[in-house]
């Protein structure tokens, strides 16, 4: 076992396990800092590995997959974007809403689009090919890990830093802190609360397009119906947990994903999958308890 | 024509006349005061000034121009500024991070935070307004807050500066301060309209006054001419007593005693070693800007907050470690702070706000069941001896007026009947009749020999209710007077912090 944590299938599986989780917090990200809470990302991210693998198998190219899987997300979530930035409904029951529909939606597209039910695949089906870098693909241990993923994993790390960035030094990101810290202070000095929702939105449609797309073309090529079990409500916890600051959220994201891949490691021991299955969910788990303890001691004021 | 005219402004709500023809000329460098009680429809006429609402009627004249200002943007655009009674501040943000937002300096596709930082300190500088440009806000105290505020105005270009209650949120000393930035933007060509209802300010700082009563104008005074009684005739209609009518008695036995209280707030001691005794027949007065122990020590009083030390007692009796409903039945009543969130459920009715900590007992409660019939003839008689203006016992108290809500509360409250009354801010955000009543109310309580604490950043409540005075400062009790010895000047350096020494 011990040899196990240090070889290259462990991390490869980690930082594959990363991905889309990673994408889709940074949509809960973005979401966050406008002063909406998604809780949509988990159906955002099944529309688009479902678009994903429909796109690829109907235009038989790869960049037919890339591009459906992100315009189909995109317009998805423009019902959330009506619902929650434009009508300003309850975040929850919208995003609720969306989950529901994103699963009855793919299950019944599968059937009448693909004609099958439970899983899709097709071996002529073109998914994404890792890359080689030399250097970092030479190195022990971690090189596969680390140097031959697909583009999409290096996409996902310079998204991170980008977004950081945006966030952090232009106007824009300026605006965006202001309208999610305080949005009548912004409205005030005449920032428009509601566009930058729409937009911030709609581009949280099109990272979680990505996160889908790295589901079901990423190392697979294959779509299942709720493949995404639950990874988007784990984005949703590192979300909170690193409180919408990019870098503390991928750093919740990397917990996650390793915890993901011990899971699969120890169901290689011979541990029942129901319970390795379970691995991530509780890390999520324990991670937020731990963070609640420490809000809580923090305020300590008696509930009235 | 003067530099500003609002013209005929009409401006409808739902089942109200918000602005009804309201005309109003300001020259510019003018100090102009707006005044008028809650529900005047002073907030709304310079929600109209800024671009928050749209006039149904009437419009603006701006420098000889005809204005029709669509947002707030508009409203900057032609040089008018406004601060907020709420400041409108993001908090985990810096100064000039607030200060420059939606108007960056840039250096290609970034933010040049060197150069914005330089200019908000030119600015700070230019007007006597200092600031640090790369403090967070979070950690600023309010008075520099709305300098904040200020400069954000200033900084795009403010010809025409709104200020909505400045002072609420001052301390005296920052007050006066206050009026002297107010007084130097008018030399330098700056027209300010000060919306408030603070009479002694209006006649400190003001030029002129214009005064709202029920959306209407009802006055147009030149402050060196008129005075305070006038002014307020103009706000409510009639006459008002502006003094309490009250007269020296003996105070009785103690009531309430609190001994080496401590509290610790959120992260740091927020009430630090406090004494003091509360005696029957006597309004114990607690001065202090908002922020420095006094909302814990009136919730570690009333049991809303744990305590860290020291002792509380009603009538002699440890209460220290009972629940609030122990602290009550030991004799206890509270007049809340927060009346729309922790004195009432606005949601609910009348009936059953007046009902709540009678619930248990009968008549209300018989078997542990409503009786409903009492509990509507108990609200319909609270109703009708405290006037309450409300359509009937089931109406939701949400939908009250400030001042009729706050009613409300001081009926259930003083109902109770209790030997120790704690009244915080009893009289906040409500209008001018109002006060007057729930003043002549808290002396009638004093003199049926009951003991009140009263709370309130409101320094000339204070003044006119209590029969002694401490003042709290950063947690702890920096002065304690006799009502004779206080005076403003007085009490204003002991809330900031100042030794008698210094004096």
């Amino acid at each position: 076992m011990t040899s196990f944590f240090l070889s290259p299938a462990f991390f490869d599986q980690a930082v594959l396990g990363i991905t889309p989780i990673l994408l889709a917090a940074l949509a809960g990200t973005l979401s966050e800092r406008v002063g909406l809470f998604n809780i949509a990302l988990e159906g955002q991210m099944l529309v688009g590995a479902f678009a994903a693998v429909a796109g690829s198998h109907f235009t038989g190219s790869l960049a037919g997959g890339v591009l459906m899987a992100v315009v189909a997300s995109t317009l998805f979530s423009g019902l959330l974007a009506f619902g929650s930035a434009i009508l300003r409904g309850n975040d929850i029951v919208i995003g609720i809403s969306l989950n529901l529909l994103a699963a009855g939606l793919t299950s019944f597209l599968l059937r009448s689009l693909l004609g099958v039910s439970g899983t899709f695949s097709d071996s002529a089906m073109a998914g994404l090919t890792r890359l080689h870098i030399p250097g970092l693909a030479d190195l022990p241990v971690i090189g596969r890990a680390l140097g031959e993923q697909n583009p999409l994993v290096y996409l996902s790390w310079l998204l991170v830093a980008a977004i950081a960035i945006f966030l952090a030094y232009t106007p824009w990101g300026l605006r965006v802190r202001g309208i999610g810290e305080q949005a009548d202070a912004a409205v005030t000095l005449g920032a428009n609360a509601v566009r930058y929702r729409i937009a911030v939105t709609l581009a949280g449609g099109a990272l979680c397009g990505l996160a889908g797309l790295q589901l079901s073309l990423g190392s697979l090529t294959l779509f299942s119906e709720n493949m995404t079990a639950g990874r988007g409500w784990i984005a949703v916890a590192a979300v909170m947990l690193g409180r919408a600051r990019p870098l503390p959220v991928a750093a919740a994201c990397v917990l996650f994903g390793i915890a993901d891949a011990l899971g699969l490691k120890l169901q290689g021991e011979g541990l029942p999958n129901q319970i390795t299955d379970s691995a991530p969910y509780v890390v999520t788990l324990i991670a937020l308890v731990v963070a609640g303890l420490r809000q809580k001691i923090d305020g300590r004021k008696l509930s009235v | 024509m003067a530099f500003l005219e609002m013209i005929d402004i009409v401006k409808r709500f739902p089942g109200v006349l918000a602005n009804d023809h309201v005309n109003l000329a300001v020259e510019q460098g003018e100090i102009h005061a707006v005044m008028g009680e809650n529900g005047a429809g002073k907030s709304t006429l310079m929600a109209i000034l800024y671009g928050l609402h749209a006039p149904d009627e009437g419009y603006i004249r701006l420098d000889g121009k005809t204005e029709i200002f669509r947002s707030p943007i508009d409203a900057i655009e032609r040089g008018v500024g406004m601060v907020h009674q709420s400041f409108k501040l993001f908090e985990s943000l810096t100064v000039w991070e607030n200060i420059v937002y939606r108007r960056e300096p840039r250096r290609g596709l970034f933010i040049d935070a060197k150069a914005a930082q330089r200019q908000v300190a030119e600015l700070a500088a230019r007007y006597g307004l200092p600031i640090d440009p790369i403090a967070r806000v979070g950690t600023l105290p309010v008075g520099v807050r709305q300098r904040l505020e200020i400069l954000k105005a200033l900084y795009r270009h403010a010809r025409i500066l709104i200020l909505d209650e400045p002072t609420a949120v001052l301390t005296p000393g920052e007050a006066v301060s206050l009026f002297e930035v107010i007084r130097n933007l008018a030399v330098n060509g700056c027209t300010v309209l000060l919306v408030t209802h603070k009479l002694n300010e209006v006649m400190a700082v003001s030029d002129r006054i214009t005064v709202l009563r029920d959306g209407k104008v009802t006055d147009r005074l030149v402050t060196a001419e008129t005075n305070p009684t006038e002014i307020v005739r103009a706000m409510t209609g009639r006459n008002v007593l502006l003094q309490v009518g009250k007269t020296a008695r003996p105070a009785g036995e103690i009531r309430l005693e609190v001994k080496h209280l401590v509290v610790d707030g959120r992260n740091r001691r927020a009430v630090d070693d406090v004494s003091f005794a509360l005696r029957s027949g006597e309004i114990l007065g607690i001065a202090g800007v908002a922020g420095n122990g006094q909302s814990e020590l009136v919730e570690a009083i009333v049991g809303l907050w744990p305590t860290d030390g020291g002792a509380i007692l009603v009538d002699g009796k440890d209460v220290t470690a009972l629940p609030i409903a122990g602290r009550r039945d030991a004799g206890m009543s509270y007049i809340a702070e927060d009346r729309s969130r922790t004195a009432s459920a606005g949601t609910a009715s009348a009936m059953d706000n007046l009902a709540l900590g009678f619930h248990r007992r009968r008549p209300i409660a018989v078997h542990g069941l409503l009786n409903l019939r009492e509990m509507r003839g108990w609200a319909r008689t609270l109703i009708r001896k405290f006037d309450i203006r409300i359509a009937g016992e089931t109406t939701p108290v949400g939908t009250l007026s400030g001042g009729n809500l706050q009613k409300i509360v001081i009926a259930r409250e003083l109902a109770h009947d209790a030997p120790v009354l704690i009244a915080e801010q009893p009289t906040r955000g409500v209008d001018v009749g109002a006060i007057e009543f729930i003043h002549a109310e808290l002396v009638a309580e004093r003199d049926r020999g009951h003991a009140i604490l009263l709370v309130s950043a409101e320094l000339s409540e204070i003044m006119a209710l209590s029969d002694r005075i401490i003042v709290m400062f950063e947690g702890r009790i920096v002065a304690s007077l006799t009502r004779a010895e206080a005076d403003e000047a007085t009490l204003g350096l002991y809330m900031a912090g100042g030794r008698k020494e210094a004096a």
